[in-house]
């Protein structure tokens, strides 16, 4: 363990500064994010992630945001466990009737100012599912949506688009 | 002992399923090949509802062979598999649920998927039934002193999917437990009746995203099979490629999702960007991170150019250089083998009998791949061990996953080496004007997806029923945690890594 942790102090990080287009885009990004995160809630944003019904695809890509590649946690974003601790609702999967009363109270559940992201093409308008028996079609058909983060899944860089697109434009949605 | 074939000599045989037969059984038939099941004499790979029937797929591992058997519905009611063979329960829980077909004497009859929230009941029987307010779930009982139990989901800490976990404790220790899902039902099989074997392929990429490719693979191999349809031999090689390559991905996640659930985040951290560099090859080749849609009924959606294939063997090349080290941490780090090592044993008797597929399997003594039991093109033509080990506990599933990325990468480079280079890469897929059915097994990285599919005369799906391999390991779950500690419980869930959406549908 000692030679990979030493290994890890003289390489260059792997967290991706510059060159080639998408790279690029991600340091671009990275700077927005920064002073719109700290504009909003001082340096820190808390995100709570629910799968209402999703292929898992989606979770795969938000989970990837969390690697050496894209470290979600220099801009100050970062996924809790509890709602209670939440800013965010990040919710993907076309919203399964079965869910559906999973979601609503994990969006009551979190405490205001929030936002919610709706992220896929399933979380969109039911995708592929849309129209069955089993699914409402869409994350807006149960809880109100701040944002779309379109992609079947979301590509990592895509996502990190769309929360600063949501720091930049986002309105919190106070209760009535 | 004789074979399946040798008892399934009675009965309509339905010419046009393939490869496999099927063959429409009568009720003591039907009570013969279920005794064989509880004796062990042969293996279920699938049990599913139709309009006015039931499917059972059977494995005889001993001679290799599969069939279908069918039991109609217009003959009486169906004697429940479950009675005798517990594997089956939660597939008969299902089509009682989908179909609304009763089965003599289930010895479970709490709806599984349905959670009286759809509006409806039976959605794929012939009439669908308007149905009424949910009812409360009644959980199976435990009891004794100081016993109390814990609610946990459907809405987990993390970032995974959905379920509901009843654990009733003793102190620390789990006496109990017991799984609810169906959260993530979205309904794929009735999405999929009527639709185009295009869209349909692109619901069964979608069934687990996971394993996308590997429901492709399947649903595109069943779709064949059924219309008698030879796939260019560069697809062929193709789809193995995007196959080895999804499973080392997941792999790499699991290794260090397993790792981080002892929290030891180091591992983690350091599969995770293995993990990333796959798709990120897979990207550059294919098109999409997780190759969703890459595989077609009849072939694959594009090509593989030689700088992308350059770019796989680098790939290949820098996963080979830094795995071992990383193996050399797990194996070496005291604090987490004390988590691993002897925790959330698999006994392999049930694993047997479960007919438990993957690494869940393999870590339990079941020496299954179909890449080699039912082996299928081009896997019929490599070389590759199924690494399989006895002792069933969180450790062993680590390493059958550690040997799985070792034989991966070799197989990678074998397929870059031997891929025939000529271009056609799609068959042409249409209607035969009669209706066809077809079966295929597909090894993903969990473990064996079973797809089955009947097409019209029109050539759109009829009916199509995708079996998850977590439908046999889920329940295993509930026995490998039993005498273990709470905490002990998402290292073991993680070990297993039970798709939900597969099994929900």
């Amino acid at each position: 363990m000692r030679k990979i942790l030493f290994e890890s102090l003289t390489k260059t990080p792997l967290t991706e500064p510059a060159p080639g287009e998408a790279d690029a885009e991600i340091s671009a990004l990275a700077i927005q994010l920064d002073h719109a995160a700290r504009a909003r809630l001082g340096r820190s944003l808390s995100i709570r992630e629910v799968d209402a019904g999703s292929c898992n695809g989606c979770e795969l890509e938000i989970h990837a945001l969390s690697n050496a590649f894209y470290d979600l946690e220099r801009f100050g974003l970062r996924f809790v466990a509890s709602p209670r601790h939440a800013d965010v609702l990040l919710v993907t999967g076309p919203v399964t009737r079965n869910m559906s009363e999973a979601l609503l109270r994990t969006y009551q559940a979190i405490p205001a100012p929030k936002w919610v992201v709706a992220v896929g093409a399933c979380a969109y308008d039911g995708g592929l599912f849309a129209g069955g028996y089993a699914c409402l079609g869409g994350v807006a058909a149960v809880v109100p949506v701040d944002l779309y983060i379109p992609g079947c899944p979301p590509t990592p860089t895509a996502l990190l688009k769309g929360l600063l697109a949501l720091m930049a434009n986002g309105r919190a949605r106070v209760p009535l | 002992m004789p074979t399946l074939s040798d008892i399934i000599t009675t009965g309509r045989v339905i010419e046009a399923h393939r490869p496999y037969p099927r063959v429409v059984v009568s009720a003591s038939l039907w009570q013969t090949l279920i005794s064989r099941l509880s004796h062990g004499e042969s293996t279920l790979l699938g049990l599913w509802g139709d309009a006015d029937a039931v499917h059972m797929a059977l494995l005889d591992e001993r001679e290799g062979g599969v069939i279908v058997a069918t039991a109609l519905t217009g003959e009486g009611p169906i004697p429940s598999v479950s009675r005798v063979h517990p594997p089956a329960l939660r597939l008969e829980r299902t089509l009682r649920d989908l179909f609304g077909i009763e089965l003599a004497e289930l010895p479970d009859t709490r709806p599984w998927l349905d959670h009286g929230r759809w509006g409806l009941r039976n959605p794929l029987a012939r009439y669908a039934e308007a149905a009424g307010e949910p009812t409360s779930y009644p959980f199976l009982g435990a009891e004794g002193e100081g016993l109390h139990q814990i609610p946990v989901g459907p809405v987990h800490a993390g970032i995974i999917e959905p379920g509901h976990f009843r654990f009733t404790a003793n102190g620390e220790t789990v006496v109990r437990l017991e799984e609810r899902l169906g959260y993530t039902h979205k309904g794929v099989e009735s999405l999929m009746a009527g639709a185009s074997i295009e869209q349909a392929a692109r619901l069964a990429g979608r069934t687990s995203g996971d394993s996308t490719v590997a429901y492709a693979f399947a649903f595109a191999r069943a779709v064949e099979a059924a219309l008698g349809i030879d796939v260019p031999l560069r697809a062929l090689w193709l789809r193995a490629l995007m196959a080895e390559l999804e499973r080392l991905a997941n792999h790499f996640g699991d290794i260090g999702a397993i790792c981080n659930d002892a929290a030891f985040a180091l591992l983690h951290a350091h599969t995770s960007v293995l993990r990333e560099r796959v798709l990120r090859a897979a990207a550059a080749c294919f098109g999409h991170r997780l190759m969703m849609d890459c595989i077609t009924p009849g072939g694959v959606a594009g090509d593989l150019t030689p700088e992308g294939a350059g770019q796989i063997r680098e790939l290949a090349d820098i996963a080979g250089k830094a795995f071992p080290a990383l193996v050399e941490l797990y194996d070496n780090t005291a604090s987490l083998q004390d988590r691993t090592v002897g925790t959330g044993i698999l006994n392999p008797t049930l694993a047997r009998q479960y007919g438990c597929g993957g690494c869940v399997g393999r870590a339990s003594g079941r020496n299954f791949d179909v890449r080699r039991n039912l082996a299928y093109a081009p896997y019929d033509s490599l070389r590759f061990e199924v690494p399989v080990r006895g002792e069933g506990d969180v450790n062993a599933r680590v390493w059958i996953r550690i040997q799985e990325v070792q034989q991966s990468l070799a197989l990678i480079e074998q397929i870059l080496d031997a891929m025939p280079t000529d271009g056609t890469l799609r068959a042409s897929v249409g209607a035969t004007g009669k209706p066809a059915e077809g079966l295929a097994l597909v090894e993903g990285f969990r473990g064996d997806i079973l797809a089955w599919v009947r097409l019209g005369a029109d050539g759109c799906v009829d009916r199509c029923h995708l079996r998850d391999p977590s439908w046999f390991q889920w329940p295993l779950l509930e026995a490998a945690i039993e005498g273990n500690i709470v905490a002990d419980f998402p290292l073991c869930n993680k070990s297993f890594n039970c798709s939900y959406s597969g099994h929900d549908l």
